[in-house]
This record gives C-alpha cells, structure tokens and sequence, in this order.
C-alpha cells in the first residue's frame, strides 16, 4: 500500500504565501484571544480548590449550584462529561486547604444526604506552590525551546535551528488556542503535553532537515527551492504515516480514557495535526527565507 | 557477518529473559528467582493523597526564644544577679533591662553560658541599661532545620500508628515536607491527624477570678481565657462554648507522656483517653497534685479546654486521663497524636492532591482499555500497509512495549495516568523509526538495488534522521522530569524510556531479521 506513490511532485513552497497567511490569521488571532479571554489557568498555576464529585443519583447542575450558593465556600460549578460528574472550582481566598475538603463535605451532606455522593478528586494548591508551579513551567517551556533550537544548530546549521523554533513555537501557540477554544483548563499535564509537542513538531522538522540535508550534497546544481520541495515529497509518506499511527492512538485515548486524562489527549491531537502542517508550511518555508537571508 | 548475528541474537535473547524476569512480579508474585517489586501505580492510579506541609519553623524559633528566657531567668535567680526585666519584643528579639552594674555581670553571663544568643543592641533605657539579643545565625539555622527533623519525625510516627501502608515522608525544599499516602481512604481524618500541632498542657483553673469580666476587657496579668466545648444534651450536636479563666503557667506538657491508650469508663464517662507518664512526668504530676488538692486542673490541648477536672487527692500511680464526649474515632486519635508527641512547630498545608479509589481504578481501566485499542489499531495499519516488513515492524512494537516495561519494572518507576498515555503516545510514534527505515528502502528498491544493498542502504540512511529525531524528543522529556513532579515525572520517563526501546527494537532489533534472511540468501524479495 502507498499513501504517496514515488515521484510525487507536490510544489508545496509554492503554497507557502497561502500558509503564511493561514498561520498568521490564526497566530494572530490566539494571541488575541490570549490577552484578551486569557488561558483558563487551573488550580495548579492559579491557586484554589477543584472539587471532583460524583452523584449517585440524578442531580442537576443547578441544584448543585444552589447548594453551594447558600455556602459561604462559593465555588463554580462546571459539568464533567455528564453521569452525574461535576467539578467544583474554589478561589484560593474562599477555601483554606486544611478545612476545605471537609468544609465542602459539609455543603453536599446538607443539600443531598450523607452518601448520596462521591468525593472523586481533590486539588488544593496553596499560592506559594501555585507560583512556584507557574514558574517552573513557564521555564521548562523557554528551557525546552532554547535547547532544542540550538540541538539542531549543532547539528545541522542554525537557518535549519531557527526554522524548528519557528515551527515549534508556532503549534505550541496554535494548540493552546485550541483549549481556551475548547475551554479547558492549563494545569500541569496540559504544559507536559505542550512539551512533547514541541519535542515531536522538532522530530518531524528534523527528519525532513536530514533529508534537505542529504539532497544539497546529491543535487548540488538545483536551486534551494527546488531542493526543499523535494525533500518534502520525498518524506511525505513518513511525515502522514507516522502522524496518522499516532492519531490513530491518541484518538483512542480521547475517546476511551476518561475524563481525566481527555483534556491531555486533547493537547496531543491537536498539537499533532498543527505538527503535520507546520512542518511543510512553516519549517521549511522558514529555512528558505533565512536562506535568502543569508544570500542576500 | 555470520558470528556478528549469533551475537546479537543471543543478545535479544538474553535482554528478552531479562525483560520477562523483571516484568513477571508485576503480574505475579512470591517466585524466590523473581525480584520483589513491579510496576508501581502512583497515587492517581490507585488512589490516595499526596500533601506538601510547610513548617512554619518562626514559631519553633519562638518557641525556643521563650525557654532560653526561661532559662536564662532561672540561671540570674540563682546567681543573685538583678535584673528589671526579661521580656521577648514583637521581633522575638531577648529584651534584658537592668541597672548599669548589673548589666556587666548578665553579660558575662551571656557569654559564657548563652552562646547561642549574640547582643545585637545595647544602650542606656529610661531606668538603667538595657541589652537586646538574638540566636546566632547558625543557631537560628540549627533550630529551624531541627524543627523540619522533628516534624518529619513525629509525622512518621502518627502515620504508621494511623495505619498506611507504604507512605513516603520526606523533606522536600527547605521547610516543607512531602506526605504520600496510597490507597488512604478517609483523607480527611489523615489530614487532621497529621496537622493537629497536639500541644498538650496542663494548667490550673482560677476560680475565685471573674470569667466573664476577663472575656470581656483581657485577662489579668499571669491568666489567660481559653475555651471548652462541650455538648449541651438538649440541643443535639451543636456545642457549646465555656470560657475558663487559667492561670497562664503551664505545669506540665505532653512531653511527660509515654503512652496513651483509649479506654472505655461508665455509661456517663463514655470513651476517654488514659496517658501514662514517663518517670520525670509522674514525678512532676504527683508534685502537682499533691500542691493542688481541691482545685480545678485544666488539660489543654492545642489552646482547647478538653476537661477541667478537680484534683481529689495526690496523683502518685503516673497516670493521668482526658474524658471529652470523644466518638471512638476521636478518641483514637487523640490517642495517637499524643502518643506520638506534639509537632515543634504547627504546619500548613501548601498543596493537597486527592484522589478516591474508584476514579483510580477507573483511570487504569480506561488506561488499559485505550492502550488496546490504540495497539490494535497501529498493528493492523501497519500490516496492511507495509506487509512483510509491517509484520516486522509489529513485532518490533511488542518486544517494544515488552521492554519498556520492563524497564520501568526493573527502576520501580511509578505509573501515573500520563505515563498511561506516555506509553500510548509511544505506540503511535515508535513505528516511526520503522517507517522511516521501509520508506527508504522502497526508495532503494525502486532504485533497482538488490535487496541486500537495499537493507543496508536503507538501514544506513535512515539512521541519523532517527537518532537527531528521537534525541530532541528526548531532551524535551529530560527537560519535563527536571521541572516536573508527580505524575508529570511518571510522564517523561514513559516517554524518555520508551524512545530508549523503540530506537533499540525499531533499529537493531528488526536489523536482526534482515540480516539472518540475507544471511541464509533466501531473500529474494522483499516485502516492503
């Protein structure tokens, strides 16, 4: 079977105005909804209490809220993939971490009886570890970027280096849009999955940089363009197969591995689709361009 | 050629044997050969919680700034050296005030006897001279990390009277402390268990003062106002506040205790706590007692009046009782705490991550679940799409798999929901190398090579794009282990583990089957 048959000659770079547009309509656009909307930052990097509570029987998000109303805990009521599944977000000056676990124990024993309900999940972060939490993630991005451009710099030749970063900071950007799209929490697993994006949007720029790479050396006559563009094609079907096997699992994971885990599958999917297209419509663009750069 | 392959093949072989040998006490357990320990599942797979506590060691300093008062007082007395005062100001700084000739000789004494203090100010006051002092740095060091030692120590000692199996207690920064407890199922009650400070005093009640006009305008010099609560019977569960007026000194401290033990009285006693006392504590208590006949005895703990009791006769057996309406849970605890002793310094709580047993046996369900299908679904893409060489390709993704965990087995690493997905992420990019090793020797073959130059052009290729691909994944899991915690870490070391074996089984692992197939010249075709 071939997805791509051999001697495909698919003019990509010739594309690459319209994937510059595309990718600054929709960088632009995140960083809009960025600083204006803001990530939705989860107890991990904000401080406060999430509360995960499963009812046994049928109660409504509404009832729920009620009850919470009438307390002096406060809290934000947030549906959980349904059966009865709610969250609960606390702000850090209403919930003390000692008594909160108990204090909400309280409110729903009141409202709906001892038993009628199951604590499934807490999470209480101090303010003290929330900054801390924030800080060390902030940096483990910068960290990651910074070496892993200046890996393929050694590597290969910094235009190659810059292209990754370009590329790299581009899904990440792309995929954190996608969750104050879809509404989903930043918390420490999400900043793990932006990482390992980063990492693979890096692996599939650095398999086609090899192959750039090794076609410079074998046609020595052809233009820059013409050497890219071939390259591309010629790892295309690796580029798709290997995204397709692994959105082929991670979309297993999305629909079969619960709620807990979905917003983490969420950031891989979405990074790993933003990975196939910037590496034909923004690495290797970018390597051109710093290429002409460099001639000119 | 031929004796590189035996090599390699006995190599698999032996790495199989291995991998078999440390995964198997995963799955079963109590064979002598085996090594102890499996995988390991990490609080959110099998439930528990994990509680970072901060010291607050300022008050262990406090603290220890009112015994060298003490101290320090009981050393002048004796001396026949006078002093006006000894106070302790709002900075914890030692306030001594005397007169001018007395001031030289409290600070020879100070020198000789009090090392751990330095004067940091002196001067002449409105009536003499007066001399601040403070710990030493080292000192003040010495007392804060001790109190950290002696916290971790007493939390310890609560948590395996309370009953966890495998907890991990440790320090963690410069004051906090690290408390993991799998499998826990009333986070609550460890929770209160582990942050109750149990400051037990005894302090004598003063009852010909007036209770009610010490709450209402502060109490007299030397007594203080703390409260008791009981319950009033006609109302149930709500309970009441008493306020009683105590002589502020305290008489004895839980430090007299060697053990406490709950015990059942008469229908209108219920559940209290008996406390033996160790020899000075028996002594001190039959001292007590016997000066104090006929009055009231407050036992205090944690600034709360438990009981007050009227002291009936000389107290010489060393063992003392609080009664206090406790549920049989309560009084456990109490029992515990106490016995345990009373942390140097209160804690805080930082950060608490709970998670019920049923959402981490859910977790691992779903886990397992998408890990199938996610495997299932690669291995047939696979195949269908490379045939031959996809087949080899599927059986390099099970040794794979096999070989991740047990290396994971072999370090003990612990298993989070993310390292789950680590490893699922795994499966989807681990034929990666493999695809990029058929993609290339399609190219050759289509270049009319044979198969042989084919394989090993292939090979040769495609192995510095794998290795600079994998390396920088790599380095992005390093990076998130060294900034991470918790089930991040289960995550990155899934993930750096699982690049380790997928480079060796998608590389050299199929390069073995290659190599015998040429080998034996039986290749005439490949199926790629």
């Amino acid at each position: 079977m071939e997805i791509i048959k051999p001697g495909t000659r698919i003019p990509f770079l010739s594309y690459r105005r319209w994937g510059f547009i595309l990718s600054s309509v929709l960088i632009v656009g995140v960083l809009l909804l960025l600083f204006t909307k803001g990530p939705n930052l989860g107890v991990d990097f904000e401080g406060g209490t999430m509360v995960h509570v499963k009812f046994g029987d049928a109660v409504t998000i509404g009832q729920l809220r009620a009850a919470l109303e009438q307390s002096p805990l406060g809290g934000v009521v947030q549906d959980f993939g349904g059966a009865g599944e709610y969250l609960i977000r606390m702000e850090k000056s209403t919930a003390q971490i000692d008594t909160v676990g108990r204090d909400i124990r309280n409110v729903l024993d009141q409202g709906f009886g001892q038993g009628s309900y199951e604590v499934l999940r807490v999470e209480s972060v101090g303010p003290k570890v929330g900054d801390d939490l924030r800080r060390r993630g902030i940096l483990s991005v910068i960290f990651a970027t910074i070496m892993m451009g200046a890996y393929i710099w050694i590597r290969f030749e910094l235009r190659f280096g810059l292209g990754a970063i370009v590329a790299l900071i581009h899904d990440v950007l792309i995929t954190l849009g996608a969750l104050v799209v879809a509404n989903f929490e930043l918390d420490l697993p999400i900043v793990a999955a932006l990482l390992t994006i980063a990492g693979y949007s890096v692996n599939d720029t650095v398999v086609i940089c090899d192959r750039i790479r090794e076609n410079m050396r074998k046609y020595r006559r052809d233009s820059m363009e013409k050497i890219i563009n071939t390259s591309i094609n010629e790892t295309l079907g690796r580029t798709i197969l290997t995204t397709v096997t692994t959105l082929l699992v991670l979309t297993a994971l999305l629909v079969l591995g619960g709620g807990v885990i979905r917003p983490f599958a969420f950031t891989l999917f979405v990074g790993f689709l933003a990975g196939l297209y910037s590496t034909i419509f923004v690495a290797t663009p970018m390597i051109l361009f710093f290429e002409k750069g460099r001639r000119r | 050629m031929r004796q590189s392959l035996v090599i390699r093949l006995v190599l698999l072989v032996v790495c199989l044997g291995a991998a078999g040998i440390y995964l198997a006490p995963s799955f079963v357990s109590g064979l002598w050969f085996l090594p102890e320990n499996g995988i390991r599942l990490g609080l959110d797979l099998q439930g528990g919680s994990h509680l970072v506590l901060e010291v607050e060691v300022e008050k262990a300093v406090e603290n220890r700034m009112r015994r060298v008062r003490t101290a320090l007082r009981d050393e002048l007395r004796e001396r026949g050296i006078a002093f006006k005062g000894l106070e302790i100001d709002s900075a914890g700084e030692l306030v001594v005030t005397a007169s001018q000739g007395g001031m030289e000789r409290i600070r020879e004494l100070l020198t000789a006897e009090f090392s751990q203090l330095e004067v940091s100010a002196s001067g002449a006051g409105a009536d003499g001279a007066e001399l601040r002092a403070a710990f030493v740095a080292r000192e003040l060091e010495n007392i804060r990390d001790f109190a950290v030692d002696q916290t971790l120590e007493t939390i310890r000692n609560r948590i395996d009277q309370f009953g966890v199996t495998e907890p991990t207690i440790q320090r963690q920064g410069q004051h906090d402390i690290l408390v993991q407890l799998p499998g826990i199922q009333d986070p609550e009650r460890a929770k209160a268990l582990i942050g109750k400070t149990a400051l037990l005093e005894f302090k004598l009640v003063d009852e010909r003062g007036d209770v009610q006009a010490a709450e209402r305008s502060g109490a007299p010099p030397g007594r203080e106002v703390l409260y008791g609560y009981e319950d009033t019977a006609s109302s149930g569960v709500r309970r009441e506040k008493i306020p009683y007026l105590l002589e502020a000194r305290t008489l004895m401290t839980g430090d007299a205790i060697a053990d406490a033990n709950v015990r059942r009285g008469d229908q209108l006693e219920g559940l209290y706590v008996e406390l033996a006392l160790n020899s000075v504590g028996s002594t001190a208590f039959d001292r007590l007692t016997g000066e104090n006949v006929g009055r009231l005895l407050a036992i205090v703990l944690d600034g709360r009046v438990y009981s007050a009791p009227q002291i009936r006769e000389r107290i010489s057996g060393g063992v003392a009782s609080i009664t206090g309406n406790f549920s049989f849970q309560e009084a456990r605890d109490l029992a515990i705490v106490l016995r345990a002793g009373a942390l140097p310094a209160p804690v805080k709580i930082l950060e608490e991550r709970t998670v019920g047993p049923s959402l981490g046996r859910d977790s691992v369900e779903k886990g397992v679940f998408s890990f199938i299908l996610g495997s299932v679904l690669v291995l047939i893409f696979m195949m269908a799409y490379y045939r031959g060489a996809g087949v080899l390709a599927d059986v390099a993704l099970v040794l794979n798999i096999f070989f991740m965990m047990a290396i994971l087995a072999g370090f003990e690493a612990v298993l989070t929901l993310p390292g789950i997905a680590g490893i699922i992420l795994t499966l989807g990019m681990a034929v990666d190398a493999n695809v990029l090793i058929n993609e290339r020797i399609r190219e050759e073959v289509r270049n009319g090579k044979s198969p042989r130059a084919a394989v090993d052009t292939g090979y040769e290729r495609a192995i510095p794009a794998i290795l600079d691909s994998n390396l920088t994944t790599f380095l992005a899991g390093v990076i998130l282990f060294q900034f991470g915690t918790g089930p991040i870490r289960g995550f990155a070391v899934t993930l750096c583990v699982g690049i380790l074996t997928t480079v060796i089984s998608a590389v050299y692992g199929t390069r073995i089957y290659y190599d015998y197939r040429l080998t034996r010249r039986n290749l005439v075709r490949l199926s790629v």
